[in-house]
């Protein structure tokens, strides 16, 4: 394979402590290694220019079943956007729910290297692998979702943690998956009985078990079997003026435990985009900002992480498996509004939304996401996303790293809302003036991320042994840039290499890569109750056999990776 | 007002793809420039001068350029597809696409439009002195924003689905109408001189329709409320308003449930 030489950038990398010092980085066979290693490296003139480890997207909705429908009740999606096939590219199109082939390409052209699929329906999983496989240059991994499953909530209630971790090894496998998602716990269940959980201590109907109960037990058996990253939770309420108490209460299940695993993972709890979370009010009328309550909580507890999901103010494509909080929205907006059961596991809806600059809650709902950034004490522990596309599509990441580097281009936002005011006065975004520089970037999009994932093996950093995952940007971090040439350089990359092969050169996509799918194989110990429990609820309930159920062989994934873990004891 | 007349020399195997023809993309530019806009057929990038006789320049805006199109139009689509100012003219009959997201100016149509006349419209005029085809004024597919202003005017008779999703602006058709008529209509106002079949207003939250010849089947949803005497379209009589449809959501102004508006001559 080429060696690579990539000379005189300033490289920002939060975990060799280089912010922004001059230095060369250099990859072979696929890998970061010391710059003596290289013989004879094809050599990229960095100097003037930002250099960092690939991108890692730690929450996104980019492949199956609900990335799908809102493709296809959104035919005006794709309306004036559509480019034809190029050298070396095949056709693209979609602004919120783009095609496979432009999310891997739009990845890329943002410096990104790695993305996760944050809610896999696991009995839909091999649509989630298929679309996977056809995401280009990315690395992947999916998320299964556990939160509101009929095995897991029996087993939470029996307390039985072995039983709940021998099940979560056991979907890993069948599905590929790579982590334990928990969205709306219970409430996503309670919908099929026209209900919802919207507090941590509502009982799920039937399974008698609460939000909190759940979350906990969920945790417990994460740690259980050490998996790479911790439980990734998408809380109860989440869009309601005054929910900030339930995220709270749901923040508090972390307290007193400790991530087990061998992965290098300090934090067991991630809590995905806290934006939609972190609302004070009783309601749209006196909604306002309790971003600094959350990110208070979370700057104080070590062992949280979280992202954010930045509102960017476009019009975009709401999904979730929160199926209550779809149909909630749906009678907001009187949109169309797609609505799914997804048998023993979960539900989904998909509702078009328009974050009108004009309208007061989307402009507070735009400080909230800012001000949790700002207020971060630890980026390694607190990262940037949209929840892509619910809050904006990822497309946007250096529309908000302008808002972040730049308070002047925040000003500016503030000026061109229509209620400025009242947004002013509901938020306290007006009264922040800290700009993060790029250190604290890389921790946010990169560094943090690939901690968290237990991926700090592989991403994230620039140390020499991980992946040759490289993104370097025409952006000369000494010089003065108004807050558009902040965007503009982060929007397309100069160069690009994804595991030692150059992806992007001088700006223009030259490679699909050879992406992997990543997914977690753990070893439990036999376990024959969670196994005849498994039969029997194929035979009862589900529409599939178990034959039919599993993602194998190449046609799904046909570059798997996997992360082996021992949890027999 | 400088004119740039397209005469149709070639006929496209398959349908051409014309939204480079608007006074916007022709203003400013000289015949020779014109004619090598591009035009796509299938898959194919083509130009304007593979089909078409190029005369006379573009105006130094959209505003004093005109377009006529002479010779066999029945290929071609998304003829002043978005464009802002200006006018075109076709001398005959035309496919589908016509004034698709027009903003303003006028396109004067002298023969039949085919499907999606004035999609997404947003303001300008449309005269079709022939019938119109499905789907005139509507939404773009999936779209909820329908025409929102401007003016379509049809001498003959149109197809189904018309005013699909319309939020606003206005709709005549001096003949007579397929069915679906305002389906989802929120706002504008749709004027049918002829007949009307069935399926009119289903699911119309505001905005007005009025029916000047006979109507087949009304819509369960709507309720009589009262005869009225007004004048539309320079018309005057006699009219049974009913309000609905009721089994559609429908705002409140200053405490009172606004309603779309059917008016049927008595
Ligand atoms: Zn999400």
């Amino acid at each position: 394979m080429t060696e690579y030489l990539i000379k005189n950038g300033f490289v920002f990398d939060p975990v060799l402590k280089l912010k922004g010092e001059k230095a060369d980085v250099a990859i072979r066979d696929g890998k970061i290694v010391e710059t003596t290693e290289v013989k004879k490296p094809k050599v990229i003139d960095a100097s003037g220019m930002t250099v960092m480890a690939g991108g890692v997207e730690i929450h996104a909705h980019i492949a199956g079943p609900k990335v799908n429908s809102g493709r296809i009740f959104r035919p005006e999606d794709k309306l004036f956007n559509t480019v034809p096939v190029k050298k070396n590219m095949r056709a693209q199109g979609g602004f919120s729910i783009p095609t496979t082939y432009k999310t891997g390409y739009a990845y890329a052209q943002l410096g990104y290297t790695t993305a996760m699929e944050a809610a896999m329906p696991p009995l839909f999983a091999r649509h989630v692998h298929e679309e996977m496989r056809d995401t280009p240059i990315l690395d992947e991994g999916a998320y299964p979702v556990f939160g509101n499953n009929w095995f897991v909530l029996e087993y939470i209630k029996n307390r039985e943690v072995e039983n709940t971790a021998a099940y979560i090894a056991w979907l890993l496998r069948a599905t590929k998956g790579y982590a334990v998602k928990s969205v709306n716990p219970g409430g996503t269940e309670a919908w099929g009985w026209g209900l919802n959980c919207l507090q941590v201590n509502d009982p799920v109907p039937y399974f008698d078990v609460t939000p909190d109960e759940i979350t906990r037990g969920l945790i417990e058996a994460n740690e259980y079997l050490g998996l790479p990253h911790s439980l990734h939770i998408h809380g109860n309420n989440l869009g309601n003026p005054g929910n900030y108490t339930t995220t709270l209460d749901t923040l508090k299940a972390a307290s007193g435990q400790k991530a087990k695993n061998k992965f290098g993972r300090e934090t067991i709890l991630h809590h995905t985009h806290v934006q939609f979370h972190s609302y004070g009010g009783d309601k749209w009328a006196n909604f306002e900002s309790k971003a600094r309550e959350i990110i208070d909580y979370i700057n104080k507890h070590k062992n949280i992480t979280a992202d954010v999901g930045f509102v960017t103010l476009d019009e975009t494509t709401t999904m979730t498996a929160d199926g209550p909080f779809e149909y909630h929205l749906s009678q907001l907006n009187h949109l169309k509004w797609v609505n799914a059961d997804v048998e023993l596991e979960t539900a989904a809806g998909v509702v078009p939304y328009v974050y009108s600059p004009d309208i007061f809650v989307c402009g507070v709902q735009w400080a909230i996401g800012l001000e949790i950034a700002l207020l971060a004490k630890d980026p390694m522990r607190v990262f940037i996303s949209t929840d892509h596309p619910n809050a904006g599509p990822f497309t946007r990441y250096p529309r908000i790293l302008k808002w972040l580097m730049s308070a002047k281009a925040r000003e500016e936002q503030i000026k061109a809302f229509k209620q400025s005011d009242k947004v002013v006065n509901s938020s306290e975004i007006a009264g922040i003036d800290r700009e993060l520089d790029l250190y604290e970037v890389a921790a946010m999009t990169r560094a943090g991320p690939a901690k968290c994932l237990g991926l700090s093996h592989l991403y994230g950093s620039l140390k020499p042994g991980v992946d040759g995952d490289v993104a370097v940007y025409d952006f000369n971090p000494e010089k003065e840039h108004t807050p558009d040439q902040i965007e503009k350089a982060f929007s397309s990359v100069k160069y690009l290499f994804k595991r030692g092969e150059k992806i992007i050169d001088n700006h223009e996509i030259v490679s699909h890569g050879n992406k992997r799918t990543l997914w977690v194989d753990v070893k439990v110990n036999e376990n024959l109750q969670v196994m005849r429990d498994i039969q029997e609820k194929f035979m009862k309930y589900y529409t599939v056999t178990l034959g039919n159920y599993e993602v194998h062989g190449r046609h799904f994934i046909p570059n798997p990776f996997a992360l082996e873990v021992d949890a027999t004891r | 007002m400088s004119t740039v007349t397209l005469v149709a020399k070639a006929k496209p195997q398959l349908f051409l793809e014309m939204e480079s023809v608007t006074p916007d993309a022709f203003a400013g530019k000289k015949a020779s420039d014109i004619a090598e806009l591009p035009v796509y057929e299938g898959n194919t990038t083509l130009r304007l001068a593979d089909f078409f006789e190029v005369r006379g320049d573009g105006g130094t805006t959209a505003a004093d350029t005109k377009i006529v199109i002479k010779g066999d139009a029945t290929r071609l689509k998304y003829v002043g597809m978005r464009m802002t100012a200006g006018e075109i003219e076709v001398e005959g009959s035309i496919d589908q696409y016509v004034g698709a997201w027009m903003e303003g100016g006028r396109i004067h149509v002298h023969g039949n439009t085919d499907a999606f006349t004035g999609v997404g419209m947003k303001g300008g005029e449309i005269l079709i002195d022939g019938n119109a085809g499905n789907y005139l004024g509507a939404a773009y597919r999936g779209d909820w924003r329908g025409m929102q202003g401007g003016r379509i005017h049809v001498k003959g008779n149109a197809g189904s689905d018309i005013g699909y999703y319309m939020n606003g602006g206005t709709i005549v058709v001096e003949g007579d109408v397929d069915v679906h008529v305002g389906s989802h209509m929120d706002g504008g106002r749709i004027v049918i001189k002829g007949n009307a079949k069935s399926k009119v207003g289903g699911q119309m939250v505001t905005g007005e329709i009025f029916i000047l010849g006979t109507l087949e089947v009304m819509m369960p949803g709507f309720i009589y409320r009262k005869d009225v005497d007004i004048e539309v379209e320079g018309v005057n009589g006699k009219f049974a308003l009913f309000e609905g449809d009721t089994a559609e959501r429908h705002p409140k102004k200053k405490g009172q449930t606004v309603y779309g508006r059917l008016y049927l001559k008595v």
